[in-house]
């Protein structure tokens, strides 16, 4: 059965790599190790026929979302050690992945094998989402507009902010000319 | 004639053909990737020792000349010299990352090839959404780079990579906005169905390749210019800007490991020039109706050989940009402009139905004089004088 | 063949869980939305599962869901980060239980 294998290698991986990701103490290593959870599961996507959405998966999850994460762990400061975990997170945690695998596994019709192959091919898809798909996809347009202009205006350095916190301090170095004037 | 086009299909079915019957399909990838490794490990090779001779020449010298003739056996004394290296790891570097980044750059470009068609019938696979799957391989360099600069734990290898991350998502904008423009009018996104949209002849002689129409055109300047600065070239070649940060993300790679970043870069450009060869210049297919009996591959070969000699052209010439200078220059010029381009290939597929005699006159001058005013409008934000003057905050 | 639906389920119940629990258990604001990506994956996985196993795979509705989700989630990515850029700059952290006052 070489699919099984290959399901079984994938997933271990995946949730290696997940676990990783949430456990791990440095911030980097936790971003990357992510990155490898998301790679992993467009591999299971590629495994059930889902070509084009393996593809998005990788194109937005290892292309953008990655690389977010990154950036934002890189402007504030996150490389070092982060402080101790929560434990009782965990136990909630166990006890809802416990339910959830319970109510998967007694469910019979679950059980079931694949139909022989199905796949959607990109042509379907851009057919789909230009005509059953319409209003969805510009909404999704709409709504990726709107969130880079509000990341933008949120994550903008505000020139005239008070200030009043004592931690805050200006990137930019002082001038000579003002060196002087303050000495 | 037809043989001699296809001698590289044919060569590979019979070799595996030769195989017992279930092993043949893995014994035909084998390969289609080992004939992919070593044309483009050779080409690597060749494209070294051909810019460096080519950058001697534009420079009124003479370039490496002493290792075998003419010295074209540096490559191999190089990968010694290279090999035989001793492999430097920083002492506060993260040693696992900064062994997988070299990795992480090297080995996912390979398969980047794999969309590819290089001629007909000639294609490893192919694949459905086969260009969605060239950028999503992209976007693993990215990672590469951010690891290796953040790994060497070095603070001019951190600043190159910031600033070669920020250059790949800058520029990956525009790469794209050039790109959607050919796949609408092929209305796939399969490289192969690519190519055959473009066969076929204009006027009973002229190939009907996308770059002879004001929007292909447009487009075609776009890709190379994003595709220089994805791949690191010169005039972007800002993150290993040695006169600044000594060699960027590279500063703290030394041996093998360097050369892998070297090997992984110039196939990164391969890459990208294929993909621009197959999107904007007809892919395998002749440029004249008169050809149309030579071998397709040939014609592959030929258009990648001349844009990568473009590429040096243009390292040989240009100086290197600043940074604010280069994210300028996407933001507010490449990417406006890739969306004018859309405009312009619309309205190229809406006049599709004219048949006057002189339409193909008068389409060019519509999309022509669409983007002409744009790209006059849009340069006019570029010039120095259209901002504020720059605030040096370190020179007095 | 395939793996039958039941495997994919509980392995994105299991993806599911690391996520649920990094979200709760790490401190890090940025670590916590690494954890609800993760939980998100999963329920796309089980989309993808689902019409791939389902009645009708014709009718593209799984994987439909999964490209606007994926579409989606970058964007609350895109806006999470630019607030937890924005939280740092006047705070100076990006531990989330010092996200306590409601005054900048």
């Amino acid at each position: 059965m070489p699919h099984e294998l290959t399901f079984l290698l994938v997933a271990g991986a995946t949730l290696g790599a997940a676990v990783a990701a949430m456990a791990l103490r440095n911030i980097v290593h936790c971003a990357l190790a992510a990155i490898g959870a998301f790679a992993g599961l467009a591999a299971l996507y590629l495994q059930l026929n889902a070509e084009f959405a393996g593809f998005a998966q990788i194109l937005v999850y290892v292309g953008a979302v990655a690389i977010l994460i990154l950036f934002a762990v890189m402007l504030t400061h996150g490389s070092e050690a982060s402080s101790s975990t929560r434990a009782s997170g965990w136990a909630v945690a166990a006890l809802l992945g416990l339910c959830l695998a319970l109510g998967v596994g007694r469910s019979p019709s679950l059980w079931r094998d694949a139909k022989p192959a199905a796949g959607a091919s990109a042509r379907q898809i851009g057919g789909a989402l230009v005509s059953e798909y319409i209003v969805p996809l510009e909404t999704v347009g709409l709504l990726l507009t709107s969130a880079l202009l509000g990341a933008v205006t949120i994550a903008l350095r505000e020139t005239e902010t008070k200030t009043s916190d004592p931690g805050i301090h200006e990137e930019r170095p002082p001038r000579a000319s003002e060196m002087v004037s303050r000495s | 004639m037809n043989g001699f086009d296809q001698i590289f299909v044919t060569m590979a079915h019979r070799l595996s053909g030769a195989a017992p019957a279930p092993v043949q399909p893995i014994m035909l990838a084998a390969l289609i990737i080992a004939a992919l490794m070593t044309a483009f490990g050779s080409c690597f090779a060749l494209t070294t020792i051909m810019e460096r001779k080519i950058l001697g020449r534009m420079q009124n010298r003479l370039g490496p000349n002493r290792v075998g003739p003419c010295g074209l056996l540096q490559p191999m004394a190089d990968a010694v010299k290279m090999l035989i290296k001793e492999d430097l790891v920083p002492d506060a570097a993260d040693r696992t990352l900064h062994a997988l980044a070299p990795l992480v750059l090297t080995v996912p470009i390979w398969l980047a090839f794999a969309v590819l068609p290089f001629g007909r019938n000639m294609v490893a696979v192919n694949f459905d959404a086969g260009i969605l799957f060239f950028f999503a391989i992209g976007g693993a360099s990215e990672l590469a780079v951010f690891m290796a600069g953040w790994s060497s734990q070095n603070k001019y290898s951190l600043i190159g990579a910031m600033r070669g991350i920020a250059q790949m998502i800058s520029y990956e904008v525009p790469l794209v906005l050039s790109t959607v423009t050919a796949l609408m009018m092929a209305g796939s996104l399969s490289l192969v169905a690519i190519v055959d949209a473009q066969s076929g002849y204009a006027f009973g002689w002229l190939a009907r390749w996308h770059v002879f129409t004001p929007w292909g055109l447009a487009g075609f300047g776009l890709f190379l210019i994003a595709a220089a600065a994805e791949s690191n070239r010169s005039p972007f070649d800002l993150p290993e800007g040695e006169s600044e940060i000594i060699a960027g993300y590279l500063t703290e790679y030394s041996g093998f490991k360097y050369a892998l970043f070297f090997l992984g870069e110039y196939l990164g450009l391969f890459a990208v020039t294929g993909l621009g060869v197959t999107l904007f210049l007809g892919g395998w297919q002749p440029p004249v109706k008169a050809l149309a009996g030579t071998p397709s591959w040939f014609w592959f070969a030929a258009k990648f050989a001349a844009l990568i000699f473009l590429f040096i052209w243009v390292r040989a010439t240009l100086p290197r940009l600043r940074l604010d200078q280069l994210l300028n220059f996407s933001w507010r010029f490449l990417v406006p402009l890739g969306l004018v381009n859309l405009l312009a290939a619309a309205v190229w597929s809406w006049t599709r139905p004219w048949q006057f005699p002189g339409s193909m006159g008068v389409r060019w001058l519509i999309g022509g004089s669409i983007l002409a005013l744009f790209y006059c409008w849009l340069g006019r934000g570029l010039r120095p004088d259209a901002r504020p003057a720059r605030q040096y905050h370190y020179a007095a | 063949m395939n793996a039958p639906l039941a495997q994919y389920l509980i392995f994105s119940a299991l993806l599911f869980t690391v996520g649920f629990a990094g979200a709760l258990v790490r401190r890090n604001a940025i670590l916590a939305l690494v954890g609800i990506e993760i939980m998100l994956n999963a329920a796309n996985l089980n989309f993808i599962a689902f019409w791939r196993f389902g009645p009708h795979p014709e009718a593209l509705t799984g994987v439909m869901f999964v490209i606007f989700s994926i579409a989606v989630a970058a964007a609350e990515a895109a806006v999470g980060l630019a607030l937890v850029i924005a939280i740092y700059r006047h705070r100076r952290t990006a531990q989330a239980p010092q996200f306590n006052s409601l005054r900048g």
